[in-house]
Order: C-alpha cells, then structure tokens, then sequence
C-alpha cells in the first residue's frame, strides 16, 4: 500500500510537467518554429524555485493558500485515480464524488486568492473560472455515471478498472466514445487550454486561468504552475485510461502505455490549439452546455 | 425527559425576568442569557441521555379532547433538536453585543421575550406526539417568528417583510389544521399513529396538504415567498435562528408524515425530488444575484433546503421500491444536511451580523478588505462558506456525499424506472458549482481586496462574546467533516425510527465508508497545513510594500476592484430566462461618454414577479365589481333587494 502511493506520487511528480512541454513543442512545429526545448517546463519550475517572492501590500494569508490548495488536490486526486494499469492505491465507495469535490477546493481558493489581490483583471479571471466550471462539473458526473454503470461500482479504481477493456467490445462502446469526447472538453476547459482560454495570450483581459495567478511570483508561482501540470496529468489519466484500457500485468509496461497515452494526449491537445482558434467567451458556456447534452445521450444509451 | 422539560421551560421564560428591570439597563439581558444557556445544558444532558435510553418519553392527561400531552424524544427529534440548542445558546450570547439593551432600549426586551418562546415553542414541536399539542407549539413558533422579524417595526420593508411572512405562515397552518383533521379522522385519535402503520387509503390527500403546509415552512421554491424578506429583516442572531432552525421544523413535520404511512405510492418520492431539484438550482441562482448579504445568505437557505428534500425524496423512493440501502443512505443524507445546515448557516449569519455590525451597511459591495480588520470573521466565516459550498475537510460535504451515493445506487438495477433518480447526481453538482461561485463572491468582495467604502476601512473586530459563539459553531463543522462516523449510530437509529424497518444495511462498510471520508479529510488537513506552513515560511523575507500589478496603470483606486455584481454576472445571464433581472443605465456611447450609472436588480420570480401582480388584478377587479355594484344609487340598491327577494321566493316556494 505504502509503497503504491509512493510509486503513484513518484510517477505524477516526476512527470506532470512533461506533457506541457509536448504540447509546447507540438504548438511550435506547427508554426513552423523549433520551439523550446521538451523539458523546458522544469527548468521553468526549477528558475521559480530559486527567486524571491514579491507580494501585494494589498493581500492576506488567502492569497497563499491558493498555491498551497492548488498543489495539494491534486497530489490528493492522483491517489484516488488508476495510472493506465496501475491500479489506484486508495480506492472506496464513493471515492469518485470527493475527487471531484477536491477540485472544487482548489478551485475556491484560486479564485478567492485571485480576489485577494483586489484587481479587477484576477476579478474577471476568477469569475470566469467559477462560471465554466460549473458548467463543466455537471458533463464529469454523467460521463462518470456512464462509467459506473459499466463498472456497477461506485469507485474510481473499478469505474477505471480492468472491466472498461470488455466494455469497448459490448454495448456500452458507443457510450465511452461519446464520454471520451466530453471529457477531453472537460479537460481543455479545466486545465484553460485553447479553444478556451489561451495560456500564451498577451493581454490580460481575455485571459482566464492565467490572469488569475497575475500576482504570484518566486516558489508561490511556482506552485501554481506545478499544481497545474499535476491537474493536467490526472485529467489526462482519466482520458488515456478509458482510451487505452491495456492491462499487461506488469509495472513497468503499464507504466510505458500509460506515459505514452499521456504524450499522445499531449500531442493532441497541442494539435487542437494549434489548428483552432480561440472562442469567443459568451460561446464557452453554450459549448459546454452542449458537450451535457452529449453526456446525457451517452448516458441514456448506457440506461436503455 | 425530565430534563428536556426544565430545560425547555428555562428557555422559554427566558425573556420574562428583563421586562421587570429599567430598560435602559443591561441586567435582564445577562439574566436571559444564563436562563437560556441553562436550559440548553439542560436539554442536551437529556439527549446525552437519550444515547442509552433511546425512547424517553413524557405524558400526562390534558383538559384537551382527544388523546394525552405526550412528548416523546427519539432518535428523528435528538437530529433536530441537537443543532436547535446549539444555535440557540449561541445566538443568545452573541446577542449580548450585537443586540445590547443599552443600544436598543426599545426592542432589546422583545426580542429576548420572544427568541426564547421560539426556541422552547421549537423544542416542543419537535417532542411532541399529539396533533393539537403540536399546532399549539406551532402557532407559538409562527407567531414568535412574526414578532422577532419585525423587531425593527419602524422601517417599512421590515413590516412589509412581517406581513408576507404572516399571510404566508398562516396559509400553511391553515393547510396543517385541514391536514391533522384528516390524520385524525384515518387514525381515529389526535395522538401521532405508530410508525408505519396508516393504510394507504386517503393518504395522498394527506401528503399532498401536509407538503404544502411543511413546505410553506420549509421554504420549498415556489413557497419560499416569506423567507428572503423575512431573514434579511430580522437582526442576525435571530436571522441565524430563524434560517438555520425554524425552517427545518417543515422537513421535520415532513418526516415524521412520511414515517406514519406503511406504503408510500412513487409519485411522493419523485414529486420531492423534482422540488427538491427546482428549490436548489432557483435557490442558488437567485442567491448569486443578491447584492445584500443577509437575502443572499436566506436564497442559500432554500438552495439546502432543497438539497435536504432530494435526501428525502431519495429515501422515500426507496421505500416506494423497497431499497433499503437507497432509504439509509438517502435519509442519512437528509438528516446529516439538516444538522449540517443549522450549524453553517448560523455560522454565516452570525459571521456576516458581525460585518454588517462593524460596517453599517448589508450591501456586498459596502464591505471590501475586512479580513484585514476582522480576522477572526473573516476565518470564520471563510469556514461556513467552504462547509456550505460542501467542500471536504467539512460538514456540508459528508451529507451531500451521503445523498450522492443514494443517487447513484439504482445503478445496481438496470433498466427500472428508478434510474431516473440517477439525474440527481449532475443537478447536485450543478448546485454545489453555483454555491462555490456565489460564495468565492461574498468572501472574496467582502474580505479580500481593498476597502470598498469608509465604513469597512474603519471596521473593527467583533467583540469577543461574538467571536466565541462563530467558533463554538464552526468546532462542530470540522468534526462532523472529520469525524463522521461518531454521528453514525444517531443516523442509523432514526432510520430505523422511521421506517420501523429493523433491518436496514449499516452506514458503514461497502454502502457508505464513512472513516474513508474520514481519513481523507485528516490527510487533506494535513497536507494543507504543512504546505501552508512551508510557504509562510519561504515568503517571511518577501517585501510587501508594493500595490497590486495594474497592467501597468499607475493610479489604482478601491472603486475600480471587481464588484459582486460583475463576478455573477455570467451566471446570472446564463439564468437570465428564470431570474428576470432588471439592468439600468451602463450603456456607453461615443467616444468621449458622459458620467453613466448601472444598477441591476433581481426581483423575487414568484413573489414579485407572480404573487404580487396577481393580487394586484385581483383587487383591480374587485375594485371594479364594487363600482359596477355598489355605486351608491339607492335605486340600484333596492333594485338588488327586489332581485334577492324574486331569487329567493322561486327557489324557497317549491
């Protein structure tokens, strides 16, 4: 036991940062650059690590506890969540509905600590955040409802268990397509990837996630960016797992499917940023309200 | 039981003893203060108790026809009595600073009188096992209720609030008298049947009056008219009382009904479900577009009063389709969210009188950088808003857990009609994100930030006998979040006292693994404490005398900080076809525009926007009936006589 989560915590630290460079560089071929280079993410985090901080005279101690919360959760979620083939070290009943409660947390204290600094930029990112993922929660519990129908258990270890292989060949296959499609929304628009919001933009108003973290600076920084690539990885091990449900029995190659699954993943998304552009914000909530509607359907054809 | 009843009796008399001191003296407070305190420690030895002796009971004959005065204190009323005390004891001593006699010589002594008659009236409707003893006890609270809402009668909305509530609560004991009648003519006698033992002849008529009567009380959507009048009128400890506790008193009056009956047709469950659903999601999104604190606070109240009904109705379709695992865990839910709820709303009422105390004002956007003046509100209240959001480590997240995993039970049955009820899942969580939104709003405007007007820059900190009853409040909170498992033999014990049902699953193992949750918490607290303390310590040297990044601009002032209406506004134009909010000015023209205001403002949807001009036709048109009728031509008038008199004769003369 001690010694999976240790494995778990291990594979999520040592390599949350890695997909970001992927769909760095995807992004740059694209465009017809070179790019920077694939590790560039941590050297990113490492540089963060060494400075100072510099803080508004404006904040109190909410304004740290964003970074903090926003590490924490998902460290927290990765344990609840099988790796590919790894199995999930903690798993109980229920489990499904704190690992989406969890990212309620985190999302409650970035956006109070956004406000925390009183300007009107992180005002606006925050609304922003707190409006799309309300939106968004609603498409994860029918897609996870379609899982647990499949699975007939109500834990993430099973939902994403062993079980998800023969359900690709039965009847529930139609189902997963449509939930694989919802959740890569979820993802994009949880982890504010393009066509949602741009994590590259330059102006502050049309920003989301990042004009949240406007005001952060040194190791706090840091933090929210390693919190991010973490939230990315254990989104993207939902993905990849439903997509790539290949149980080999042995660590090593679970292990080398899943990382795999996640750099495909990666790749994608740096394909989808590079070929769409951006929505336009009062369209994000009918997109969303559309990818409920796509659940829904793929739940009642679970439920017929 | 002997002690719940001194208890009871202390805290009802509560208030006496000061209207025979001076009022522009402060003994009587003090001494209202003690009795009340009292009498809780009074009342919960009984319900310690009650922990061995599960059915203490009372009884003694009455002058009254039919049946016994007969209390009875058993695992259901322990679940709702517990946070009444708390709240209560609480509320009167933070009503020593908030509500001091010296400052309100004119109404201090009212509002005592009338907290304690509420709160022992409450006690005993919770007790009690007799029809006509728990009208009485529910015409006191009603009318206590009237009285502690419009404690200030010298402002017009808080009278115009006091009526709404008076018409609205007499309507539902008018409903409650039709449906007890009912119940005594099916049972034979005033006393409460046993459980499970009415037939199911006739028993839909009684429901259905008894949900309208209850859910006038409860504040189910469309007849939550009264509540956020009457919540936002009322001083904040009794706001706390009112909107933590004596609206529960309708979900109790509900499941005690639903326990009489041995066979509940479907339609109740899903009838409960679909107001449960409405309640949550309207509740919530007319919270989000409330400017003042305390109308805001009251729309959550509907929003959980919602979320407490689809445990209910969960926990009835269970019944319905014989799934005890789906009634354990759904009225668990229920109960648990019913605690929980008294606990974090007056939490958060008492958090935001303290605010509205230092700042003078219940807008929103008045408020600004208090957590710098307050900071011990400030925690305290940031508690409440992550207990109410239903955010692990606290309490609001175990209950909707609880109502969660009954939602996702009919999973196991493919293909019957019960996986409808698998919607509630999404509608829960569609909620909770609105209440996250809405409450990063309040915190974030009123706490964090700069100060929005003079008054907040000038607040101070709460007196201390505010700050202690906030954090007695916000102790139970954590450990219900941390602890869940020590409340699990209460929650199994009740189910068991409402269904009758000896043999339900227990609230542990594969059904519900409550030290999981448990555990989970402690981790999480864990984590965030020593992340925190890492970080605290790493930015100790970090120089703070710089302002907030502007994008360059150079010249920052308070008023240009995102307000509370701007942070929902894209909730409320998503909700636009339900809240019908009314926008004025804010339109820019040209290139050099003029000095321009807006304002929003989000009427109730069926008070204002139903109700009031409905009964404004009403009167229009019988307005007009009395000039077509009664126009003062005396011909006319014995035209009618002669007419009655014709009418009369031809149908008498047969």
């Amino acid at each position: 036991m001690i010694g999976r989560i240790a494995l778990q915590l291990a594979v999520l630290l040592i390599f949350a940062p890695l997909p970001l460079g992927v769909i760095n560089k995807t992004k740059a071929l694209f465009a017809g650059r070179i790019g920077p280079p694939v590790l560039q993410p941590y050297y990113d985090l490492g540089r963060l690590w060494r400075k100072g901080f510099v803080i508004s005279r404006t904040t109190t101690w909410v304004f740290l506890a964003g970074p903090v919360v926003g590490l924490v959760v998902p460290l927290l979620a990765a344990l609840l969540l099988p790796f590919g083939g790894l199995p999930a070290p903690i798993s109980f009943t229920g489990d499904l509905i704190l690992f989406v409660y969890l990212f309620g947390l985190s999302r409650f204290f970035t956006a109070a600590a956004a406000l925390d600094t009183g300007s009107s930029f992180e005002g606006m990112g925050a609304a922003r955040e707190v409006t799309f993922s309300c939106l968004a929660e609603p498409t994860l519990f029918f897609a996870l409802l379609v899982l647990a129908r499949g699975a007939k258990s109500l834990n993430l270890g099973s939902l994403f268990g062993s079980q998800l292989a023969g359900q690709w060949q039965g009847d529930a296959s139609a189902s997963l397509g449509l939930i694989l499609v919802c959740l890569f929304v979820v993802l994009l628009v949880e982890n504010s990837r393009i066509p949602f919001d741009d994590p590259n933009t330059h102006l502050e108003l049309t920003m989301i996630h990042e004009v949240m973290v406007l005001d952060h600076s040194g190791p706090a920084l840091g933090m929210v960016l390693y919190g991010a690539s973490m939230k990315l990885m254990v989104m993207g091990a939902l993905l990849v797992r439903i997509a790539l449900p290949i149980q080999t029995g042995s660590i090593l190659l679970d292990l080398l499917v899943f990382l795999a699954g996640l750099l495909t993943l990666a790749v994608l998304i740096g394909v989808v940023e590079s070929t769409m552009a951006r929505l336009q914000l009062p369209r994000v909530p009918q997109v969303l309200v559309g990818t409920t509607l796509i659940s829904i359907f793929a739940l009642v054809l679970v439920l017929r | 039981m002997n002690w719940l009843l001194i208890g009871l009796l202390l805290i009802s008399i509560s208030g006496i003893p000061g209207l025979f001191i001076d009022r522009t003296k402060g003994g009587g407070e003090r001494m209202a203060c003690g009795l009340v305190v009292l009498g809780a420690l009074f009342c919960s030895w009984s319900l310690l108790l009650s922990i061995s002796d599960p059915l203490q009971s009372f009884s003694s004959n009455w002058s009254v026809p039919g049946g016994q005065f007969n209390l009875v204190l058993d695992s259901i009323s322990v679940v709702f009595i517990a946070p009444l005390l708390l709240v209560v004891a609480t509320g009167a001593i933070y009503g020593l600073s908030y509500w001091p006699q010296q400052e309100h010589p004119g109404n201090g002594r009212k509002l005592r009188l009338f907290f304690g008659l509420i709160s022992g009236a409450m006690i005993l409707l919770l007790t009690a096992r007799n029809s006509i003893l728990f009208l009485i006890a529910w015409e006191i609270m009603a009318l206590s209720g009237y009285f502690l809402i419009t404690i200030e009668d010298r402002k017009a909305e808080v009278r115009q609030a006091g009526y709404i509530y008076l018409i609205a609560t007499h309507t539902g004991t008018l409903a409650l008298l039709g449906m007890f009648a009912l119940l005594e003519r099916s049972a034979g006698s005033t006393a409460f049947p046993t459980v499970a033992s009415m037939p199911l002849a006739g028993s839909s008529m009684i429901f259905l009056i008894g949900l309208f009567g209850f859910g006038m009380k409860a504040g189910l959507m469309p007849l939550h008219i009264w509540l956020p009048g009457a919540h936002a009128a009322a001083p904040s400890h009794t706001s706390a009382l009112l909107s933590g506790i004596m609206i529960k008193t309708g979900i109790y009056g509900l499941v005690r009904l639903t326990s009489f009956f041995a066979v509940i047709p479907d339609w109740w469950g899903w009838t409960l479900l679909l107001l449960g659903a409405v309640s949550g999601i309207m509740g919530v999104a007319l919270a989000l577009a409330q400017h003042d604190i305390k109308r805001l606070l009251a729309y959550h109240s509907v929003e959980n009063i919602g979320i407490i009904t689809l445990g209910l109705g969960l926990a009835l379709l269970g019944r319905s389709y014989d799934q005890p695992s789906l009634v354990i865990l759904g009225l668990a839910g229920c109960l648990l969210h019913v605690v929980n709820h008294g606990l974090f709303k007056s939490l958060l009422f008492l958090s935001a009188g303290s605010m509205i105390h230092a700042v003078g004002s219940r807008e929103i956007d008045q408020f600004g950088g208090l957590h710098k003046r307050q900071c011990w509100t400030g925690l305290f209240f940031l508690g409440g808003a992550v207990a109410i959001c239903g955010l692990p480590p606290f309490n609001g997240f175990v209950s909707e857990w609880l109502i969660y995993l009954g939602a996702f039970q009919p999973l196991q049955q493919p293909g019957s009609v019960l996986s409808l009820s698998l919607l509630i899942a999404p509608v829960l969580a569609l909620i909770g994100g609105l209440a996250l939104a809405c409450f990063v709003k309040v915190f974030g405007v009123s706490f964090l930030g700069e100060p929005r007007s003079n008054g907040a820059a000038l607040a101070k900190e709460a007196k201390r006998t505010m700050l202690w009853p906030m954090a007695m409040l916000l102790l139970p909170c954590a450990w219900i979040g941390l602890l869940p498992w020590s409340l699990r033999a209460l929650l199994e014990r009740a189910a068991i006292d409402w269904t009758g049902n000896r043999t339900l699953p227990p609230l542990a193992g594969d059904l519900a693994p409550l030290s999981a949750i448990s555990l989970a918490g402690w981790i999480l607290l864990g984590l965030l404490l020593l992340g925190g303390w890492w970080l605290q310590r790493q930015s100790r040297q970090a120089s703070r005398d710089i302002g907030t990044w502007g994008c360059g601009y150079q010249f920052p002032a308070t008023s240009m900080q995102y307000t509370a209406s701007s942070l929902a506004d894209n909730l409320v134009r998503l909700f636009r076809f339900g809240l019908c909010s009314k926008r004025h000015g804010g339109r820019i023209e040209g290139l050099f525009p003029d000095d321009d205001e807006f304002s929003s403002h989000t009427p109730d949807l069926v008070l204002d926007l139903t109700l009031t001009p409905a009964f404004a036709g009403i009167a229009w048109l019988f307005h007009r009936f009395r000039w077509l009728f009664q126009n003062g031509v005396v011909a006319i008038y014995l035209l009618y006589v002669a007419l009655t008199l014709i009418v009369l004769l031809t149908l008498l003369t047969r």
